[in-house]
């Protein structure tokens, strides 16, 4: 480690030797050309490449930038014969593209023979994510910047405060502006000895959520050496201050946790609403229907591997049609019969439920599918330092919001909604005012499955893709639909939410597993309270 | 009180129900005799190479489908005669097994790897220092079986006492069973409960100073369990033949109506829910000692739905239907996993699709119908048939 | 389904006449496989069933053992526990197997022990485990913890400078034992007690955002942090999308963990995990000979160019050598005279070097670290010196560390007390 920063620190001495103010691009090398390291790439070794892309920030600093960024994604390779440097792209069928570090002109296909890659380990990406960082600081996005300082927070070396005013003085300003004040601020209480002026520097760190400030207001308050009282109480009141905002802002991810966990149940959920709820079938092989969902996903990626970021997109309806079909299919085969019999649907659909997963392990193999997650749906959204939201749990709780909404719609205003609600209010009567009622639970049994198909879309994006995927959610789907009531979509969202919440706030202080044995046993005791759920159905179609 | 005069009419009329000729009876009792008693005798007496011998594994084999036979008795006594599907039978008995997997346990003392003579292997390495108090008395037979039976039992009837009497019914009470067994598999999984997390309780060494592995003592557990199978048939029989079985049917086939005649249906519920759930703690501790471990995927709700649909298909209503059923399908269960290991699982789920769509009574209705033809007796199935789920008073029997 | 195995099958459950199974189990060598191919460890068992029936395929066409053909007798232990031991009875009675290979979790291994140690059967265990055992019956070709875990926490300490761990598991007994092993390990390296996390999770655990978050916090302290994962397969992909999500990256917070390797990435889009780590004795990348033929003869066997290979199959690859060497040596498949022959039975490992089997029925391995690529293949970044001697008894446990497995003689016991030197409990 001391190795390394010796290094870099003899690359920043160099940099700064540099002009300042003046871009660094247009600087030539400094005594090595870039050409002559470059070519001592091709296979060195881990720790020989660590010092040449010192080397390379030095001779090339910010024209080196595409280079670092194609090594930091994995992409450099040289080919064996002419150990010519280049960027490959990997496409699905296992060919490889490649292009020009620098420029953009392709150079054709080439196979895993001819060429070999540029090996990068935790320490070179690293390393580059470092030189990165100080080649964007004068050069990059607003972006980039503020990721540069953020990165230089933790590191607030003499190189480093210097590249910082550096950067000020060309002219930033807003956050970055606010990160570079923080960063001075830091120093200042680090290194000066005056009172008022360290005091000052505390004001300005107090409530700034930044990992990097707690640290070291922490560390100044537990220093048993420092002696300036009035500096360490300021330090502690600051520290509290953070304290509380990062308890609020725990507790705003708490809450979105319990809401993406709700969202997720309310998923699984939803279309068991629906063949459990107004139907009145037990089904067992609902978990399986939601796996189809999630495995249509997969073929669908397989099918159109160009189109990534749009195949969730086809995936959705293409799942509804499949699980649906499903559905209807199992209604008309099976459930049919048990008109009248709702508890032995039970063992018929799990008859059912195993057979369909034996099905998709003899089709697709016991072992999990992989399913790729598109790039909009990767990340999260930074509030701040310590409070972040994934986007992929923020667009399924969005989704999951939709298909309600959707469904509600359907069931409210369509005439196949209309024909359900008749049915299963009253079959007899529905019949004799001249309902298909066959058609309507075939539908009714479709429509269903094909929601938890389309749940089984967005699991696709949190969890394993594999023939045990529907087990996994078909008891919770229970649970979220008796708590909320029996035939009442409203009560499996208020079900799921609550139950999604409840789970989560209890999870920090007794962990994952007895949170959710305390609310098994509280929803067993609840159901006692309230036999019929959350929201009981009404009237004589209850009993 | 009723109940319990109930109950102990019931019980007297058990000696005379044992000679009693009744339809499928007798001879379901006889051949259980006369089958182990033949197993056990060929195990002991011929030599292995003879072709009559049956082997270790066949009596063990038979031992472990007796217990899930009795398990299944259980279940359709609460469900067949009483309409209460439960779905987490799977509870007591895996209690009734973790009871007796304590008390072999603690009969190891120090023959374990670690030679402690207190603690077992899984809290040597864990680091316990001492025995959890729940641990204590375990030791004694007496005390680990009254606790085996006590658990359960109490636990199914705080359950069942305030279920039934908030009138919790149908597939809601059918989700709280599996709600219940649920979480009493997430808590046994968990290490720090002190019963040995996902690994459970194994490598028994003796019961009663018996060699678990001997051969006699493997048979004598196949006789004990088979005898216990006999009783258990019979004195459910007893009572469900008796008027408080009487009473159990009425309830199944209209509760509010039996309410309103004086009845208090939930008491009635509650007992038999407590009875089946005894029954199904004497299986899981004739299990443990004869498969040789206990684990919380015993608590696994698919494994209580798997109990449900042994009962499904040997015809639920009809006691002997259980035990047909939970020995046909473990039968099957057996040779299928061996013949055809990818595919067993396309066979078994489309047995119970067939049984239940095209055999709602199961295989006793099948059996009921042969004999009805046989005795060319009207069909009087039809008209009697009040319920949908094709079962009627007038033909609960066992 | 092999329709004339099927037939075998049924023409023997038909338990047609006694001679006729006499004069097969006189003709082949049975070599059993307790493998799940169905329930929840399906997706990681079938894998090994499929390589120890293409290792049998591969011995009969170089002519069998002892001039005898080998068969292999599937059977489907389903993923249920008990089942596996009567599996297993069904194995060694009614099928007369002479070998198993079998087993995957703890608990499976724990079900069948006591019966092939009453029988006095034979089994191969593939895969990493605990340790804390030592049977006469059984073989351990997977990793003990000292040949997986503390490798690689030395890793992290002296090449990564890690000062802050969290040792992240499902809750069951390899993770928990585990992780004892390395909190003993790491507080006598020197660790303070609150730089050490610990959290465990129920199995198939699919909501990682609270941990993840507190992993997150964990490391927000200023020291470097790494996570000891012994999270169970199928927990894994949740976990390793949440960290990604989170903005958790390899650089910042590396994961090393022992229970996922090419199979379990192959179901995996690997984008998130790039640069975190794993550790094991085996990787499909390494460049050897050996290993480039046993890839494509399981690519082969398979008919699927994208099948990887994995640890547990190097082991069920090396176990099932050894037995074939062993029995050549023995000259017979009993079973007592192949255990005695098995140990110091040496094999080339996939990687090279050479694999022994030690007196206490583990091997000796060398142990790789290696980075996830985006291709869901491992860089190596580190490797011991030499080959590692797998302990059935943690040094760092009170109860064990006197314990030690020999099973030669004098000695002859799995877990020989040498203080007391007593073979304590199971006295055969």
């Amino acid at each position: 480690m001391n190795a390394l920063l010796h290094k870099l620190w003899s690359v920043a001495i160099v940099l700064l030797l540099l002009p300042t103010g003046s871009p660094l691009a247009q600087s030539e090398p400094a005594g090595i050309s870039a050409d002559s390291v470059l070519q001592q790439l091709p296979g060195a070794s881990l720790k020989k490449t660590g010092e040449l892309i010192g080397q390379l920030e030095q001779a090339g600093g910010a024209e080196m930038r595409p280079l670092f960024e194609v090594m930091l994604a994995g992409e450099l390779y040289f080919v064996k014969e002419s150990k010519q440097i280049i960027a490959i792209t990997k496409t699905e069928r296992r060919t490889y593209i490649g292009r020009d570090v620098f420029g953009k002109a392709a150079l054709g296909e080439f196979t895993s023979r001819e060429i070999k890659k540029i090996r990068v380990n935790n320490r070179l990406r690293s390393q580059l994510r470092e030189t990165l960082a100080r080649i964007d600081l004068l050069h990059g996005s607003k972006l980039a910047q503020k990721q540069a300082v953020l990165a230089m927070l933790d590191d607030l070396n003499d190189k480093n405060m210097r590249l910082l005013t550096t950067a000020q003085q060309s002219g930033v300003d807003g956050e970055v502006a606010r990160l570079i004040d923080l960063a001075a601020a830091m120093v200042q209480l680090r290194d000066s000895r005056v009172s008022e002026e360290r005091l000052e520097a505390i004001g300005v760190m107090s409530g700034q959520l930044e990992p990097a400030v707690r640290n070291q207001l922490q560390r100044l308050v537990n220093d048993a050496q420092e002696q300036d009282l009035a500096v360490r109480a300021a330090a502690q009141k600051a520290l509290d201050k953070i304290s509380e905002r990062i308890e609020f802002f725990g507790q705003l991810e708490q809450l979105f946790f319990g809401l993406s966990l709700g969202s997720v149940l309310l998923l699984a959920a939803i279309g068991l609403a629906i063949t459990f709820g107004v139907m009145g079938v037990i089904n067992m092989a609902h978990g399986e229907m939601i796996m189809l969902g999630a495995y249509t996903t997969y073929v669908i990626q397989q099918l159109f591997p160009g189109a990534i970021a749009y195949s969730l997109l086809i995936a959705v309806p293409a799942a509804f049609l499949v699980s649906g079909s499903v559905g209807v299919l199992i209604e008309r085969g099976v459930i049919r019969h048990l008109q009248g019999r709702p508890l032995e649907t039970i063992l018929a659909t799990f008859g059912i439920s195993l057979i369909l997963q034996q099905a998709v392990r003899s089709i697709f193999s016991p072992l999990n599918m992989q399913v790729v997650t598109p790039s909009w749906m990767s990340g999260s959204l930074v509030i701040n330092p310590v409070f972040s939201v994934t986007y992929n749990r923020l667009y399924i709780l969005l989704f999951a919001l939709a298909i309600f909404a959707a469904l509600v719609v359907v069931l409210k205003k369509s005439s196949l909604g209309l024909n359900v609600r008749a049915v299963s209010q009253n079959r007899d009567m529905a019949k004799a005012m001249g309902v298909r009622t066959e058609m309507v639970d075939a539908m009714t049994f479709g429509l269903g499955s094909g929601i938890a198909g389309v749940a089984g879309v967005a699991l696709s994006q949190l969890t394993n893709v594999g023939p045990n995927l529907g087990q996994s959610y078909i008891i919770d789907s229970f649970m979220v639909v008796v708590f909320g009531g029996v035939g009442n979509l409203l009560g499996t969202l208020v079900g799921g939410f609550s139950l999604g919440v409840a789970n989560k706030f209890l999870e920090p202080s007794m962990g994952a597993v007895l949170a959710n044995i305390i609310v098994l046993v509280g929803l067993i005791l609840f159901i006692q309270k309230r036999p019929k759920g959350l929201f009981p159905q009404r009237g004589r179609a209850a009993e | 009180m009723s109940v319990l005069n109930s109950l102990a009419q019931a019980s007297s009329r058990l000696l005379a129900a044992m000679r009693q000729p009744g339809r499928g009876t007798s001879w379901l009792v006889g051949i259980l005799l006369v089958v182990t008693l033949a197993m056990s005798a060929a195990n002991l007496l011929l030599p292995a190479d003879s072709p009559f011998y049956v082997s270790t594994y066949t009596i063990t084999l038979m031992g472990k489908y007796l217990c899930f036979a009795m398990l299944a008795m259980a279940v359709d006594i609460v469900w067949g005669y009483c309409g209460i599907l439960s779905l987490g039978h799977g509870a007591f008995f895996a209690l009734g097994g973790y009871g007796m997997g304590m008390y072999l346990m603690r009969q190891i003392g120090d023959r374990g790897v670690y030679g402690n003579p207190d603690l077992p292997d899984f809290m040597v390495f864990l680091n316990w220092q001492e025995l959890p108090w729940y641990w204590f008395g375990m030791d004694q037979f007496w005390f680990a079986i009254f606790m085996a039976l006590l658990v359960p039992g109490t636990l199914a009837f705080v359950f069942g006492w305030l279920a039934f009497r908030s009138r919790v019914t149908g597939v809601y009470l059918s989700i709280m069973t599996q709600a219940l067994t649920y979480a009493l598999m997430l808590a046994f999984f968990r290490n720090e409960m002190g019963f040995g997390g996902n690994n459970g309780l194994t490598d028994f060494k003796d019961i009663l100073g018996f060699d678990l592995q001997a051969d006699a003592t493997r048979v004598a557990l196949l006789l004990v369990t088979t005898f216990l199978v006999v009783l258990t048939f019979l004195a459910s029989r007893t009572i469900v033949q008796s008027r408080l079985g009487r009473v159990i049917v009425a309830v199944r086939d209209a509760e509010a109506r039996t309410r309103f005649l004086g009845y208090r249906t939930e008491h009635y519920k509650v007992w038999l829910f407590v009875y089946s759930a005894l029954i199904a703690a004497v299986a899981g501790m004739l299990y443990v000692p004869q498969v040789g471990i206990i684990n919380p995927g015993e608590f696994s709700p698919l494994n209580s739905i798997e109990v449900v649909v042994w009962v499904a298909v040997g015809g639920r209503g009809t006691l002997y239907g259980a035990i047909v059923g939970a020995l046909l399908v473990n039968y099957a269960k057996t040779r299928f996993t061996a013949l055809m290991p990818d595919a067993w699982l396309f066979a078994l789920g489309a047995l119970f699709v067939i049984v239940t769509v095209y055999l709602p009574r199961g295989l006793a209705g099948l059996f009921g119908r042969a004999t009805e033809l046989m005795y060319r007796r009207p069909d009087t199935g039809k008209d009697k048939t009040t319920r949908d789920d094709g079962l009627s008073v007038a033909e609960v029997g066992a | 389904m092999n329709v004339k195995k099927m037939i075998a099958s049924i023409a023997l459950a038909a338990g047609t006449s006694v001679i006729s199974s006499v004069v097969l189990a006189a003709e082949t060598i049975k070599v059993g496989v307790l493998h799940s191919l169905s329930g929840t460890m399906a997706i990681s068992e079938t894998t090994l069933k499929d390589t120890v029936l293409m290792m049998v395929d591969e011995q009969n066409r170089k002519g069998g053992l002892l001039g005898k053909k080998l068969e292999a007798v599937v059977v489907d232990p389903a993923s249920d526990w008990p089942l596996f031991a009567e599996k297993a009875r069904e194995l060694l009675t009614k099928e007369e197997v002479d070998v198993i290979f079998g087993c995957w979790t703890s608990v499976s291994r724990k079900s069948v022990l006591p019966v092939v140690e009453e029988l006095n059967g034979l089994m191969f265990y593939p895969v990493q485990y605990e340790g804390e055992e030592s049977s006469k019956n059984v073989f351990y070709t997977g990793a003990s913890p000292n040949q997986q875990a503390i490798p690689a926490v030395d890793y992290l300490m002296s090449d990564l400078e890690v000062e802050r761990w969290v040792l992240a598991g499902t809750d069951y007994v390899y993770p928990r034992t585990t992780n004892k092993i390395l909190e003993a390990y790491l507080k006598a390296a020197g660790v303070a007690e609150e730089d050490i996390m610990i959290s465990y999770t129920p199995f198939g655990h699919s909501d990682w955002q609270g941990i993840v978050s507190d992993i997150k916090k964990f490391g927000g302290a200023g020291k470097k942090t790494a996570v000891v994962s012994t999270i169970n397969g199928d927990a894994n992909v949740p976990f390793y999308k949440e960290l990604g999500n989170q903005g958790v990256s390899s650089e910042d917070i590396p994961v090393v963990a022992f229970s996922v390797g090419e199979e379990e990435l192959s179901g995996i889009d690997t984008g998130p995990l790039v640069g975190h780590l794993a550790a094991w004795n085996y990787f499909q990348g390494i460049d050897s000979e050996a290993n480039e033929y046993f890839v494509e003869q399981w690519k082969a066997f398979i008919g699927d160019e994208k099948r990887v290979t994995n640890d547990p199959m190097e082991a069920t690859y090396i176990g099932f050598n050894m037995w074939a060497k062993a029995v050549e040596k023995a000259g017979t498949t009993e079973v007592d005279a192949v255990e005695q022959a098995m140990i110091g039975i040496e094999f080339p490992n996939l990687t090279g070097g050479i694999a022994k089997m030690n007196k206490n029925h583990h091997l000796s391995k060398p142990v790789f670290i290696g980075e996830i690529q985006d291709d869901g293949q491992f860089e190596v970044v580190w490797e011991t010196d030499g080959v590692v001697a797998g302990d059935a008894w943690s040094d760092f446990l009170p109860g064990s560390k006197d314990l030690i497995a020999d099973w030669t003689a004098p000695i002859k016991c799995g877990n020989y007390n040498t203080k007391s030197k007593a073979c304590s409990g199971q006295v055969q």
